[in-house]
């Protein structure tokens, strides 16, 4: 389980670095300086980008813009980690910018519930009839991300990010069995609700903060965003294209 | 304080494909017409940086904004019906278009059976194939009077497709334009389908094949292949959609005008004709009423049946005593189908919404139903649409949903995996309608409309024997796996399946058991018109908008026919 010793000594080093985890240095992630595959096997079979073409247009300053303090946001770096792990394929969700993703969600109208029905009276009913909490996602993420450190501390003395990662693992896998007690909305619900999260901003476009340097499209063999197909669809070769962000648009 | 405004000729409520024909039609007749839209105005400049997965497939930026106004639903009357709070099985539209605009073009003449399904099936299996509960009828019209109609809509669309089914109606002209190109993975389809004796044929597409001049002068452009066409607008006007065609053809004759943010809350009526519309203003709430010598209800079939009930026009059904026809015979589409895992990778990620292959072979009663517990069946269908990363992460069975090995294998199976999908036809019963709600409200004070609906075991049986057959096609195709759907039970209404809602407002020959006469004329207001998938009596293997077109033609011929003369016109 080399991986696993890997992953101790990332979070050991985030841990103390007093960086939030994932922060950009001139444009590369902490993470490739600890041994992350960020930049070598990509998958794909793809190049990295020359620098100042793919990197246009991104971000080299990172910060929170709903969580207010650090330790729940270390939670759902860890926890988003889990869901979708760096391996030899290329990088996961930390060092896909993921958690910034999901914070910039959380902020908006994802996490404000803008474009929900919430009038009340809320009643349970049944799952065929979805979604009846009158929580805001961003409460519902708040309140997962401290049960998850309350889970740790309850099953493991320790925090959360100090676990390894088949105790996080045994703390999701409650979530996702519904094990767990949650307020206004079921563990079940939240765990789905996360890791549909971590999907998104694995792969979005790299303007909402997540698929950091479209290595989430790289790894996966999709291409972004291109005006045209019309003269390659009736190939029977598959086609390996080198991906563009609608951040790279010349309007 | 409602301030009445001018009378016009025509009123229409919503301004998408129906809403814009009739406008068209009408306008170019002279008629003064009005459409009352309550989203915003949008064209294909709209749609530059569309490209976008997750703010267009995932946060649904065209769709209706929920906050203000959705539905309950409730499996069966026993239970309370709560809110649909998020959006899911379906997706309503908003704004001009409607789902016109982000449709993906998938474009069918219903089959004759459709719309004799009564009489054709007795006539073939006696009267007690399916039970009584089952309250299927015929539409008052025949497939063979709706073509003329049908042919309308496809040239105004331009669409691209190749007349070689054998199961189809008589048609009178070819398509307008050549069908879509043939790429690798529909030509598998092609050939397995053919090795299993079926008859496989290119889908009929409003993406066009080519460049097009309709007959109204309008050009719709040739598709780029990009694979960004359901839940998205098309950057290059190349997918028909009525932003491109109708409305602006209705807009050229000076006698069309658009009220933007102008949501309808009641048709007005006194004795046995409409007066107007009332329409709240969405960003001032102002209260406005437009007076209009016909009123036609043209936005998405569960406003239609809502603004109906609250306009407390025609009579509710009842499934306890089965009285009533509005609301009655609201049904949807069962979606059977199977995936395949490949060893080699294919461009799945290259398409056009309505880029695919068909059979018929299990569609309609084009096989023999004699031994079968259901009727109908399944348009079965490869498409390939362009699939994209965020929605796309297909795992063969017993891999976890997450984690080291769900990422490895999700990333493995993306550009390695294909399905065969079927439109499976929906049969209505007495237990699924429509309703209005008693509890919850849209903002502006009026009640949401309530479902209740869930599938039946004609829907399960059907959902069996054509997963089946698509999984017989799939392993033909030469994948190494194939996984078949799962069972169906009751409907949920949280992961999206289908935007092919229909009935509520039924078409048909007698007012006992229709909304409105074949004309879309309403049964109890002479001047008041509804049209839409709102008026099929059931719900068939296809989707639905090539024949909410045809009716919207139809409609619109009635209109013109009453303005001259009056009356009740069947």
């Amino acid at each position: 389980m080399a991986k696993k010793e890997k992953n101790f000594s990332r979070r050991d080093f985030l841990k103390t670095s007093g960086i939030a985890t994932g922060a950009l240095i001139g444009g590369g992630l902490i993470g490739g300086l600890i041994g992350s595959n960020v930049s070598g096997n990509s998958g794909a079979g793809t190049a990295s980008p020359a620098p100042g073409t793919a990197n246009q247009g991104q971000m080299s300053v990172r910060g929170l813009q709903f969580f207010k303090n650090d330790v729940e946001f270390q939670v759902l770096s860890q926890a988003a980690e889990r869901i979708f792990p760096e391996d030899d394929l290329g990088p996961g969700a930390i060092g896909l910018g993921v958690p910034y993703f999901i914070d910039q969600q959380l902020a908006g109208a994802y996490g404000e519930n803008s474009k929900e029905y919430m009038q009340g009276p809320f009643f349970e009913g049944e799952s065929t009839q979805g979604y009846q909490s009158r929580l805001k996602r961003n409460e519902m993420f708040r309140q997962g991300l401290i049960l998850m450190q309350t889970e740790a501390q309850r099953r493991f003395n320790k925090d959360f990010v100090e676990l390894d990662g088949g105790q996080m693992d045994e703390i999701l896998t409650a979530f996702q069995e519904d094990e767990l007690e949650m307020k206004g909305v079921s563990s079940l619900f939240f765990f789905r609700l996360f890791r549909m999260a971590v999907l998104e901003g694995a792969y979005a476009d790299p303007i909402y903060g997540g698929n950091q340097n479209m290595d989430g499209w790289r790894m996966k063999g999709f291409p972004g965003h291109q005006a045209s197909y019309i003269n390659q669809i009736e190939s029977e070769e598959f086609a390996e294209i080198e991906p563009k962000s609608i951040g790279n648009m010349n309007h | 304080m409602v301030t009445t405004l001018d009378k016009v000729d025509v009123v229409t409520v919503g301004v998408g494909w129906t809403g814009g024909i009739i406008a068209a039609e009408c306008a170019k007749e002279g008629l003064k017409v009005v459409g009352l839209e309550r989203g915003r105005e949008r064209s294909t400049q709209d749609f530059s940086m569309v490209h976008d997965e997750y703010r267009y497939a995932i946060r649904y930026e065209l769709m209706q904004d929920l906050s203000k106004e959705t539905v309950t639903f409730r499996n069966n009357r026993k239970q309370r019906a709560l809110p649909m709070r998020q959006m899911g099985s379906f997706l309503l539209g908003e704004g001009l278009g409607g789902s016109g605009t982000h449709w993906n073009g998938q474009n069918w003449r219903f089959l004759p059976y459709d719309f004799q399904i009564k009489s054709m099936t007795e006539e073939k299996y006696g009267k007690n194939k399916l039970s009584a509960d089952y309250t299927l009828q015929d539409w008052g019209i025949t497939y063979d009077e709706l073509e003329p109609y049908f042919d309308r809509f496809e040239k105004t669309a331009g669409i691209s497709g190749e007349a070689t089914n054998p199961f189809w109606g008589q048609r009178s002209a070819e398509y307008p334009t050549p069908p879509m190109k043939k790429t690798p993975i529909l030509q598998r389809f092609e050939t397995a389908s053919k090795n299993l004796g079926y008859s496989p044929f290119m889908l009929p597409s409003a993406n066009l094949s080519e460049t097009y001049k309709n007959p109204d002068g309008k050009t719709i452009n040739a598709c780029q292949y990009c694979g960004f066409c359901e839940r998205f607008g098309c950057e290059y006007g190349a997918k028909s959609s009525p932003e491109i065609t109708v409305v602006p053809t209705a807009l050229e004759t000076g006698n069309f005008e658009i009220k933007f943010n102008a949501n309808a809350v009641e048709i007005l009526k006194e004795g046995d004709k409409v007066t107007g519309v009332k329409y709240v203003d969405t960003v001032t709430f102002e209260e406005f009423i437009q007076p209009a010598e016909v009123v036609v209800l043209t936005s998405y079939m569960m406003n239609n049946a809502k603004l109906l009930m609250v306009s407390k026009i025609g009579e509710q059904y009842d499934p306890e005593t089965g009285r009533g026809t509005l609301g009655k015979n609201y049904a949807y589409q069962i979606l059977p189908g199977a995936s395949g895992f490949f060893d080699e990778q294919m461009n799945v990620f290259m398409g056009a919404g309505a880029l695919g292959m068909t059979v018929d072979d299990f569609n309609g009663d084009n096989f023999d139903h004699n031994d079968l517990d259901f009727i109908h069946g399944a348009s079965l269908s490869i498409t390939q649409t362009g699939l994209r990363p965020i929605l796309t992460n297909p795992i063969p069975p017993d891999t976890p949903s997450w984690g080291a090995d769900f990422k490895k294998a999700s990333i493995h199976n993306y550009t390695r995996t294909l399905s065969v999908g079927g439109q499976g036809a929906s049969m209505p019963h007495k237990e699924n309608y429509m309703s209005l709600d008693g509890t919850y409200k849209d903002i502006y004070g009026v009640p949401l409309l309530q479902l209740t609906y869930n599938f039946t075991d004609q829907d399960r049986a059907l959902h069996a024997y054509l997963t089946e057959k698509a999984a017989g096609i799939m392993q033909e195709m030469g994948a190494k796996t194939v996984v078949g759907g799962n069972p169906i039970s009751d409907y949920d209404i949280v992961p999206y399946q289908t935007t092919h809602n229909t009935g509520g407002t039924m078409m048909g020959s007698s007012r006992d058991d229709s909304v409105v006469n074949n004309y879309l004329q309403h049964w109890d207001a002479e001047n008041l018109f509804v049209v839409g998938a709102g008026n099929f009596a059931h719900n068939g293997g296809y989707n639905p908008t090539g024949t909410v077109g045809a009716l919207a033609y139809r409609c619109a011929e009635g209109i013109i026919k009453y303005s001259k003369d009056g009356g009740t016109l069947v």
